[in-house]
């Protein structure tokens, strides 16, 4: 099989890691009680091949730690982070499993660079396959240094401390699980439904100022002046000037604000491309591509084939959106650095800050709160080094918050990607040549599962013209979206029903079995129906859908069943909450997300114009959990949504006979009208008609002072 | 100018550009409150102005004086005699349905849903979804969210005549 590096995109960055207390002193410093550590192996740590160590390599690395203390409650520490994919809860659940312990007795920390283990983030689907694991093993260790019998009856008080180890127990056989594979709810769940749950932007420090950075008019682009004599004239007002960073500190959001605007700047950059020639762009590669090595070939099979097809697949790009947008806290004191800040990668945003103010990491703490979501839009540190920008001039913490606007355009995006593909069937409906070249979008899952014995496949590297990096599934949608279509036009040409076309060129038995299960639980047959399936990170995958078509509209998709196999499931109503929740969040990139740029601008940088899926456009969803016990527990917050997109494309087709290649699906579509006014605008009253603002989809009328546009005679 | 605030008055400053979710968040540290856009677009700025649903990014601090507002601290009562918390059913049925992820626009969901069950107990779920189009969940756990609203319904203290 061809080999690829894997994605890495920002991840380059490892840092030179220095555990940062001997092991000793750390256990002291806990106080009374037992800590077990456990180990994980050099060649585990590597998140699929992200974050290179440049040569610094210890043998054995400590991952994650648990401490008992002499009441009983048991502290586990680990690197990850949670940004809603319920890790806090699943890890929770396998240090219970493993310590006898009730949930309730154990607390997670996770995600602190000064109180955790050396992690290189939460991404890749990597928490359930590596961190719960190693949290079993050390959990395990800590069950067998403590007495046997009920978790209620031991005395904690005379726990023996000489029993401190850096070892690692024996797991649970799955069959023995009694909360591993259950449900247990959110064990922060009762924080978030009061508010009192602290995100970043939720964060206030004594003495604690509020910043607004000054972003360039463009892209690449170069400050050439900034008179800042009015806002440096505002009362409590620190305008902090460094290159081509300018921001401004105030001692309040508004205030920040005004300064802001009072700034006047002029930029230079250079002109830059548009999105309306994005494809073509795309294709201005240089040199060869990555992987490309030939099984068979593919030439021969063409030429001999008896049906043939060649086809391109082209995805847009899009944005992360989280509804948190980046945020930070910084606080200097001295050349001591704390920040808090909504991150997936805690340890990387040190070494950012490490090398942006040339300080020693051990000066730098990073604290993740579990944050607004991430969907791998969260790996870098922008708001992190801003905020400890403007903390250093202005002497004081500051907090940053970024705008819908800033996160919209200052972030990073999904890549877009131009796709060829080739393919080749015999008279018997069997593959017989596979051909694929993926520009730009990235190489996860982009070989090909199915049995064929001629095949070709590259990633071409591309010059790209909008700053990219990970998004859940990393290329994994794109290469789905492009295989899976391609697979359903070979069905078509060759007169073979869709589902059996993939049956009858697959060896794979679970993806046999996932594609089955969808299928069954969805009534598969003749309809406006369509079917993908797919691998990527532990997991097999398999999507029908069904649209409705009426004339004059755009089509609609009904029903989506999903089934998923991740080996043992660790948390069954999470994983289809994740499920769920990834064939929503897929439905926007299938049908109607699309970033617009021009020249160095995005061109819809609001929710207004960027249109994310809504409550009215979820259709029915079903999802089916295989449930494998005999295989280690796999990731599921990123591989859930790589099907859907290619299912809804081939439903259309058999709704319509028109074939869509291109993600979004419904050009024209990308821009919603306003959220329906339904509770902004009172029953029976027209939205039309209104003046002075009220119409802005919003409840105030501004220029009246009434609160709600309910009592506001305009 | 005074502001009433689930409950309690607070004296505030009214600057007149500032909007309520930036005197609830950053002044009285009502936090719970989101921001999410900034723009009316994302509902996670939600709360209850007289007990009608409020986008308070939208809204001028200046123009409450005289309202009673209701932030997502406010919704759950506290027992007379232990001071335990008794959540709000939406809140409680937020909880039982696991309808959030990573719990950002929560708060924003559970105004919305209140607002909708404030006004209408037996809401089907044509009805919550219109009631609630405006409100964002990036993480996708809408049917989520519509099984809680439509669950807290049968919960809702009733009058009886």
């Amino acid at each position: 099989m061809t080999t690829f590096e894997p994605e890495r995109y920002e991840l380059l960055a490892g840092p030179a890691y220095n555990f940062p207390l001997d092991r000793r002193g750390f256990f002291k410093s806990l106080g009374g009680g037992i800590v077990v550590a456990s180990f994980l192996a050099q060649a585990d740590a590597q998140e699929s091949g992200g974050g290179r160590r440049g040569g610094q390599s210890a043998p054995k690395e400590i991952s994650a730690w648990l401490h008992i203390d002499r009441n009983g409650a048991v502290t586990a520490y680990t690197g990850k982070v949670e940004v809603g994919q319920n890790a806090r809860t699943s890890l929770t659940q396998a240090v219970a499993e493993e310590l006898g312990a009730p949930m309730s007795a154990i607390e997670m920390v996770m995600g602190d660079t000064e109180r955790t283990p050396f992690d290189m983030g939460t991404f890749g689907s990597m928490t359930t396959p590596q961190m719960i694991p190693q949290l079993r093993k050390a959990a395990a260790a800590a069950r067998k240094l403590l007495p046997e019998g009920d978790w209620k009856s031991i005395d904690f008080s005379k726990i023996d401390e000489s029993l401190n180890g850096v070892t690692a127990g024996t797991m649970k056989p799955t069959a023995q699980w009694t909360v591993l594979g259950t449900s247990p709810k959110k064990v922060h769940g009762r924080d978030m439904v009061t508010g009192r749950h602290q995100y970043t932007s939720d964060i206030k420090v004594p003495g604690m100022l509020y910043g607004r950075i000054l972003r360039a008019e463009r892209f690449k682009a170069k400050l050439v002046s900034l008179d800042a004599s009015a806002a440096k004239a505002m009362p409590g007002v620190t305008v902090v000037e460094d290159g081509n960073f300018a921001g401004v500190v105030a001692p309040t959001p508004a205030a920040a604000s005004n300064a802001l605007a009072a700034l006047k700047a002029e930029w230079n950059a250079p002109p830059q491309t548009s999105s309306k020639t994005l494809y073509s762009d795309l294709r201005k590669t240089q040199g060869n591509g990555r992987g490309g090595t030939e099984t068979g070939s593919v030439e021969k099979a063409m030429a001999e084939a008896d049906k043939k097809l060649e086809r391109t697949y082209t995805v847009a790009y899009i944005a992360h959106a989280p509804l948190e947008p980046r945020a930070a806290v910084a606080s200097w004191s001295g050349d001591k650095l704390t920040v808090w800040t909504g991150t997936q990668r805690p340890f990387g945003v040190r070494s950012e800050l490490a090398q942006s103010f040339h300080i020693p990491e051990e000066n730098i703490r990073v604290i993740m709160p579990d944050t607004g979501s991430g969907y791998g839009g969260k790996h870098t540190g922008e708001a992190a080094i801003e905020a400890a920008r403007l903390a250093k001039s202005a002497g004081k913490p500051v907090k940053l918050v970024w705008s819908r606007e800033e996160e919209f355009t200052w972030a990073y995006f999904r890549p877009a990607g131009v796709i060829d593909v080739r393919g080749a069937v015999d008279k018997n409906g069997r593959l017989t040549a596979w051909e694929f070249h993926n520009y730009n979008s990235g190489t996860s899952a982009i070989n090909t599962l199915y049995d064929v014995p001629n095949k070709k496949i590259e990633f071409h590297p591309v010059d790209a013209p909008l700053r990219s990096g990970s998004y859940r599934g990393l290329a994994g949608t794109a290469n789905h979206f492009a295989r899976e279509c391609h697979m359903d036009e070979l069905a078509t040409l060759t007169g073979v029903e869709p589902l059996e076309f993939r049956m009858r060129n697959l060896k794979d038995d679970r993806f046999k079995a996932v594609l089955q299960a969808a299928a069954n639980r969805f009534g598969w047959g003749k309809g406006s129906f369509g079917i993908a399936g797919g691998f990527e990170k532990g997991s097999y995958v398999a999507t029908c859908a069904e649209v409705r078509v009426e004339p004059g509209r755009p089509p609609r998709v009904i029903r989506v069943v999903q089934a998923y196999e991740c080996g043992a499931v660790v948390n069954p109503d999470q994983l289809r909450n994740q499920n769920e929740g990834a064939v929503i969040m897929g439905l926007g990139g299938a049908l109607f997300e699309s970033i617009r740029f021009d020249n160095g601008k995005i061109l819809n940088p609001h929710f207004a114009q960027y249109r994310v899926p809504r409550f009215r456009d979820v259709p029915n969803i079903e999802i089916v959990l295989v449930d494998r016990k005999d295989l280690p527990p796999a990731g599921a917050g990123e591989t859930p949504i790589m099907t859907l997109a290619p299912a809804i494309a081939n439903a259309i087709y058999a709704a319509t006979g028109e074939r869509l290649r291109s993600m979004p699906l419904l050009p024209g579509a990308e821009v919603q009208s306003a959220p329906s006014g339904s509770f902004l605008t009172p029953a029976g009253r027209k939205r039309s008609g209104r003046r002075h603002g009220c119409q802005r989809g919003t409840h105030e009328c501004a220029r009246h002072n009434h609160p709600s546009v309910a009592n506001c005679p305009c | 100018m005074e502001i009433d605030v689930n409950g309690v008055r607070h004296t505030v400053d009214a600057e007149p550009e500032r909007t309520l979710l930036t005197l609830l968040r950053d002044e009285l540290d009502l936090t719970g409150t989101k921001y999410g856009c900034g723009e009316g677009q994302c509902g996670a700025c939600t709360v209850l102005i007289d007990g009608a649903p409020a986008r308070s990014c939208q809204t001028r601090a200046g123009a409450m004086g005289g309202h009673k507002i209701t932030t997502i601290e406010g919704l759950a009562q506290h027992d007379a005699l232990t001071h335990e918390p008794i959540l709000h059913p939406v809140q409680e049925a937020f909880l039982d349905a696991e309808s959030m992820q990573c719990g950002y626009c929560t708060p924003g969901m559970i105004m919305s849903g209140v607002a909708l069950l404030n006004k209408n107990l037996n809401p089907d779920d044509a009805a919550i979804m219109q009631a609630m189009q405006g409100n964002v969940c990036r993480c996708g756990t809408y049917p989520r969210i519509v099984a809680a609203v439509r669950r807290a319904a049968k919960y809702m203290p009733r009058v009886v005549a």
